[in-house]
């Protein structure tokens, strides 16, 4: 129980420490990085609350797909680090304000905020229990029968979202040499070669 | 909810979690001149709102929790494509990424 509460305070420790330097670091690129090192800490979080598929998801999804393609591109735009910094200053004190206003607010909501006698019995899915089934499965199991055609709807959100950033980035080069192969099938014997007769001591000029 | 430092219960997450997305609005504020940080600050909000949702979810029993977390991660993913697509096109258009460049679409 202490361990679980110490490696609460640690990952949330490590992930709120990692989440202000990649507001605050000057390179994108160690902004990225410091980005991967939170989304390691959520996953740690999501484990000891016992959600372990979401944690490994998590790991995957985010720092295998997601940071990797922030890294991407951030490498691949030649952005000036020295003007980055400009106007940092002039926005840091109305960024702190609606920061702290929302902070108060959120502390207000927790705060204040008590559950419903009757809440329990309205829940959607409750959890069965974890020792006999591993939480995978559990998932699994409503994920595929009450949630499906959500599940499928996500498939399409993905889908849509492949399509959209392959039309947004596509664009037809001019100039570019490259080999067009129905056309060079399609070239006829007659369009492209000519038989001329020439003349003996005049050639053809 | 709360009893005892050691004793980590449901405020303890959300009390992570809103620290997290108070540092998400913040980053959007402070990275003015980067959109691609902008975005690293959006995942982050969501990553907060996650970590909201499986709280909730472990400390009330409800697996329906976990269910809307990856439809977050589902959605996260795709808006990260999408935003950096259009900050791949608009970088290859203006050679900048700054918010205030960002004013073509006015009418």
């Amino acid at each position: 129980m202490i361990i679980a509460s110490l490696a609460f305070y640690l990952f949330s420790f490590i992930a709120i420490t990692s989440a202000l330097n990649v507001i605050f670091q000057r390179n994108p690129v160690h902004s990225v990085l410091w980005l991967i090192l939170t989304f390691f800490n959520a996953a740690g979080l999501f484990l000891l609350l016992g959600a372990e598929f979401l944690a490994m998801i998590l790991v995957v999804v985010y720092v295998g797909a997601v940071a990797v393609l922030f890294l991407f591109v951030v490498m691949m735009l030649d952005i000036n680090v020295a003007m980055i910094r400009e106007g940092f200053m002039k926005y840091l004190p109305v960024g702190a304000f609606i920061g702290i206003i929302l902070l108060v607010e959120l502390a207000l909501v927790f705060g204040g905020w008590a559950m419903a006698p009757e809440a329990q019995a309205l829940r959607l899915a409750p959890t069965p229990d974890l020792t006999q089934i591993p939480n995978t499965e559990a998932l699994g199991r409503i994920m595929y029968t009450q949630y499906v055609y959500v599940f499928q709807a996500a498939g399409l959100v993905l889908l849509v979202a492949m399509i959209g950033s392959i039309v947004l980035t596509m664009r037809r080069r001019i100039g570019v040499r490259k080999q067009d192969i129905s056309a060079q099938v399609n070239r006829r014997t007659e369009e492209t070669v000519e038989v001329v007769k020439a003349e003996v001591g005049k050639g053809i000029a | 909810m709360e009893s005892g430092l050691l004793h980590v219960g449901l405020g303890h997450y959300l009390t992570v979690s809103a620290m997290l997305f108070t540092l998400g609005i913040f980053g959007i504020f402070l990275n003015r001149k980067n959109l691609i940080v902008i975005l690293m600050s959006i995942e982050l909000m969501l990553l907060s709102v996650n970590i909201n949702l499986v709280a909730f979810s472990s400390f009330l029993n409800d697996l329906a929790g976990q269910i809307f977390t990856m439809l977050v991660l589902t959605v996260a993913a795709a808006e990260a494509a999408i935003g950096l697509a259009i900050v791949v096109v608009f970088y290859r258009n203006r050679r900048s990424i700054e918010v205030e460049d960002i004013n073509q679409m006015k009418g």
